[in-house]
């Protein structure tokens, strides 16, 4: 694109639909062809894109794009764009419109120009850095600002209060180590809430309290991990202004410097922080790039429903750990004496233990380990009374096991997304995924007991004879092959022999050898069974014979195989059918399933092979094949499935399978087939049936083909 | 076929002491197990100490060791030994297995999950109260000595259900269970084995920790005892401690671009 102002507005007038938005286009065309060549083009593509979804955003783009340009590194702008487009997916045009509206909110710029840390480029690191460091599982999500409940970490979508992308990754991972150390160092065992109350301005006071307690926490931090304490020491030389510092910012406070010192001390905890607070109180500083936010109120919150629930759990299950060794509770008999014991450990080590019932060691199950790593960050200790195994009547189970919600009761009229999976959605027009788009629930298919089963295989009796033998023929495993003639043993039976023969003055036999044949036949296919509406009558049924033959088939061949159905009603009802999963056997109750398989509604495509896609990478085989069984394109009720976007969904669902190592092929009774599947599938990996009779002789046939 | 020679790998008996530091009642309990002739079975993860142990308990029990790695193109041949011409003549020779049933040693097969099922059941005469090892193609019987015994060893948390050691062949062992050190005897093993010092090892055991905290979640195993000790000779050669974990722990446990970068962070955070 060159930078001709004109030919710009041309574009921006064509995009932004300027004739009826009778937005100013030519000062936007301006500042975009002002820019260097790569930036430019970037822009343009981006108001292109955006333009897809509404004219109001992509004009936003256009505006704000140029100028955060020159502060921040396109990986920054594009994450920028992705928030608005998300908070558009998830709350609508005006959410959009209102990140787009001020760039500075989404990003803190610490300095003139910042390579930004993008959080969907980095959770995947820090996530496992995160479970690395010991202590309770700890989730990390994006958030709007950086702070912990006790459970979950968050951090802003962009971290880019230093210059590179280096520092901020670094600082990114400050932030997570700082916030895991609240959990893991007892920040929240005291009442922060109620102490910062005694104060004239609690708000300050808690300021305060956090800023004096990261103190704390950075020396936790440096003797923990004396890397990463080093690094920050680095960024805070870096940062001017940074604490200790007072107010006037710049010289060291020696107050501060004091506090430090105390804090630093091995053994402090939260209690030491909250004593120095009173003194504290007369200067604030300036707080380390890392410091976050503190809501010790939506802590204490969750803190209290754990802290209930994790004590019902342990009961619970020292109940079910005493059944497994039949010492149970009974009426008759004393309890047994269930005991912990803490092992020596280093200051500010979490002790491990060691357990004893009745005075004999018991080893402690993984699942109880972590269940006291959780109770012992909370309350420092393990009470005795949470020793007390709790037999089925004395607690809530609701404590436990939050309320499973019926699927079946989405479209009577509670609508719920719990139980559910999300999968995105590609939108070719703006060329990203729409994130969580998709609501997906597995269900089974009831099995139905009818005469369908036994008539499909009587009246397809031969065929299913003919194919069995040739699948039965197809067949591999490891043997051993005698009497080669090249091989890596001796057959000693078939030399002996020669040696006789040729005694008796016969020729000399060469095959006295044996072969390692290895099987090299190492599949797993998944089978993707179109249930829309559109099946209803002759397609359904032949679909559901050409199953059972194919059932038949796979019981003499040997390869691993599953069975799904899908369909679904707008992106918020997909549904997956379990016909036959992997490890399961070829019975009845799947005979049933397929006789009960019936038409349901739409063919929205995408995130049923996404879906299959995860179903088969979970399987370990050479050869993975993901096989569709469909009757036409991609479709759904009244949102833009039918069409473009539909097919460039399917398509790049496609992709990611082939990209996973699947290998899709369709089968299809569409005979307006050769329109699409060639875009969708490739030329050589679809086959229409072009009778709908003739789907049971055919599809065995196919996979026999296939797999040759 | 009496006249055809026999040739048996000639064994030796372990004359310096190897090092190994013991984390429970392990050395006794095997005792016990020799002096009662019956079989044991090592579990645990890789790089854990299973294999120094038995070299140890070799060298403490004055026996010769012999050790098979096994893998899935072992044949009972490779174990139990063949017939080969050497010079002209037909001679038998015999296998590992048959060599240290025949000279009481130790036999210690590494891995056996690895091997295939045909192959293990050869084991299976020995590995019970009949201590035979019949060798088909000779036609013979071997009876197995006294100070003949067998070892194997395999890591029970591996992922794939199709290699898991059948009960046919488990239940006939005394089963010992391997796991990481605790902390401060690890720390000390990786300092003896290396020569650095006991703060750099103990950040090593720590590093290990993390790494282990991370199984289940993207990696199938953390860092053995084996790969701190292959770091810290790194460390000690002059390496830095941040590449010497990269390359010797990290490059080894996992080959996930996200993965390895995480491992990384947590190695440059504690160095």
């Amino acid at each position: 694109m060159t930078g001709d102002p004109a030919a710009i507005e041309v574009l921006l007038e064509r995009w932004l639909e300027a004739e009826f938005t009778r937005h100013p286009v030519a000062p936007l065309a301006e500042s975009i062809a002002a820019l260097p060549r790569q930036q430019r083009d970037f822009a343009l593509d981006w108001v292109k894109r955006t333009a897809t979804v509404n004219v109001h955003v992509a004009h936003m783009v256009a505006r704000h794009v140029p100028g955060m340009l020159a502060h921040m590194d396109p990986r920054t702008v594009e994450a920028w764009i992705m928030q608005a487009m998300d908070a558009c997916d998830r709350d609508g045009l005006k959410a959009a419109l209102e990140v787009l509206r001020d760039p500075q909110r989404f990003v803190r710029l610490g300095r003139e120009h910042a390579a930004g840390a993008v959080f969907d480029d980095i959770a995947g690191i820090l996530r496992s850095f995160v479970t690395g460091l010991a202590g309770r599982a700890l989730r990390l999500e994006q958030g709007d600002a950086t702070w912990t409940d006790g459970e979950t970490l968050y951090l802003p979508p962009v971290v880019a209060e230093m210059e590179s992308a280096a520092d901020n990754f670094q600082l990114a991972k400050a932030m997570v180590t700082l916030l895991w150390a609240q959990t893991r160092f007892g920040t929240f065992r005291a009442d922060i809430v109620a102490h910062c109350g005694r104060f004239p301005d609690p708000a300050r006071a808690q300021r305060l309290f956090h800023t004096l307690e990261t103190l704390r926490l950075e020396a936790c931090i440096d003797r923990e991990l004396p890397g990463l304490g080093r690094e920050m020491r680095r960024m805070k030389v870096g940062t001017p202004g940074v604490l200790p510092a007072g107010r006037a910012g710049g010289t060291p406070n020696a107050a501060w410097l004091d506090y430090a010192e105390r804090l630093a001390a091995p053994a402090s905890t939260v209690e030491d922080t909250l004593s120095l607070l009173a003194c504290a109180y007369a200067d604030e500083p300036a707080v380390p790039p890392w410091q976050g936010q503190l809501f010790p109120e939506k802590v204490a919150e969750l803190m209290a429903a754990r802290i209930e629930r994790e004590k019902m759990l342990l009961r619970v299950k020292l109940n079910t750990l005493l059944e497994e060794r039949q010492q149970a509770p009974r009426d008759d008999a004393p309890a047994p004496e269930v005991e912990l014991r803490a092992l020596e450990s280093e200051v500010m080590e979490l002790p491990r233990f060691e357990m004893t019932i009745d005075a004999a060691p018991v080893p402690i199950p993984e699942d109880v380990r972590q269940l006291l790593t959780s109770i012992q960050l909370d309350l420092g200790e393990i009470p005795p009374e949470y020793l007390q195994p709790a037999g089925p009547g004395e607690y809530d189970p609701s404590l436990i096991q939050p309320e499973q919600k019926d699927p079946d009761d989405v479209w009577k009229g509670t609508y719920h997304e719990e139980g559910a999976v999300f999968f995105p959605e590609w939108d070719y027009g703006r060329q990203h995924y729409r994130k969580n788009w998709c609501v997906v629930r597995e269900k089974d298919v009831a099995p139905v007991n009818d005469e369908f089963v036994a008539g499909v295989l009587r009246r397809y009796a031969g065929h299913a004879r003919q194919l069995r033998r040739t699948f039965e023929a197809m067949r591999d495993a490891d043997r051993r092959d005698k009497r080669q003639t090249e091989g890596d043993d001796v057959d000693f039976d078939a030399l002996v022999e020669s040696i006789a023969e040729h005694h008796a003055g016969m020729e000399w036999n060469d095959r006295v050898l044996t072969r390692l044949h290895r099987s090299e036949r190492d599949i797993a296919a998944l089978f993707l069974v179109d249930m829309s509406g559109s099946t209803q009558g002759w397609i359904n049924e032949a679909e559901r014979a050409a199953l059972l033959l194919l059932c038949e088939a796979f019981e003499a061949l040997g390869d691993r195989y599953a069975i799904y159905g899908f369909s679904g009603m707008t992106r918020k009802k997909c549904e997956i059918f379990r016909i036959k999963r992997f490890d399961e056997p070829y019975d009845d109750t799947v005979r049933g399933r397929i006789s009960g398989v019936r038409p349901q509604d739409y063919t929205r495509m995408g995130f049923a092979i996404r879906h299959a896609t995860e179903l088969l990478c979970a399987v370990e085989a050479k050869t993975r094949l993901l096989i569709t069984l469909s009757d036409g394109k991609p479709d759904d009720y009244h949102d833009n499935y039918r069409g473009k976007y539909g097919i460039e969904d399917t398509r790049r669902a496609l992709l990611e399978a082939t990209r996973a190592g699947i290998r899709p092929f369709c089968i299809t009774l569409d005979q307006e087939a050769r329109d699409y599947l060639p875009h969708l599938y490739g030329a050589a990996r679809y086959t229409v049936v072009d009778d709908v009779a003739k789907l049971p002789y055919k599809v065995a046939d196919i996979y026999r083909r296939l797999t040759l | 076929m009496q006249d055809v020679e026999l040739i048996s790998p000639q064994l030796a008996i372990l004359d310096e002491e190897p090092y190994y530091h013991a984390v429970g009642d392990e050395v006794p309990l095997y005792e016990s197990a020799y002096r009662n002739r019956l079989p044991v079975l090592l579990k645990g993860p890789t790089g854990c100490g299973k294999t120094r142990f038995v070299e140890y308990m070799a060298w403490k029990l004055k026996r010769p060791l012999v050790t098979v790695a096994c893998h899935d193109d072992l044949t009972a041949a490779d174990l139990v030994g063949r017939y080969l011409i050497v010079g002209g003549q037909t001679v038998w020779m015999d296998g590992p297995l048959a060599a240290a049933v025949r000279a009481g040693a130790i036999c210690y097969l590494d891995e056996v999950v690895e091997a295939r099922k045909d192959t293990m059941v050869v084991i299976h005469p020995l590995a019970d109260s009949r201590r035979v090892l019949p060798v088909e193609k000779r036609g013979e019987l071997v009876h197995a000595p006294a100070e003949f015994m067998l070892v194997i060893s395999y890591n029970p948390g591996y992922q794939s259900v199709l290699k898991e050691l059948k009960q046919s062949t488990r239940q006939r062992f005394v089963a010992f269970e391997f796991d990481y050190p605790d902390a401060e005897i690890e720390a000390a093993i990786v300092s003896r084995e290396t020569g650095i010092g006991r703060d750099v090892a103990a950040k090593l055991v720590k590093f290990a920790a993390m790494t282990r905290n991370l199984k289940g979640s993207g990696l199938d195993e953390g860092a053995s005892t084996r790969l701190l000790v292959h770091a810290g000779k790194l460390i000690a050669d002059g390496v830095t401690p941040v590449a010497a974990c990269r390359a010797a722990i990290a490059q080894a446990v996992t080959d996930e671009p996200e993965m390895l970068a995480a491992v990384h962070e947590m190695s440059s955070s504690i160095f």
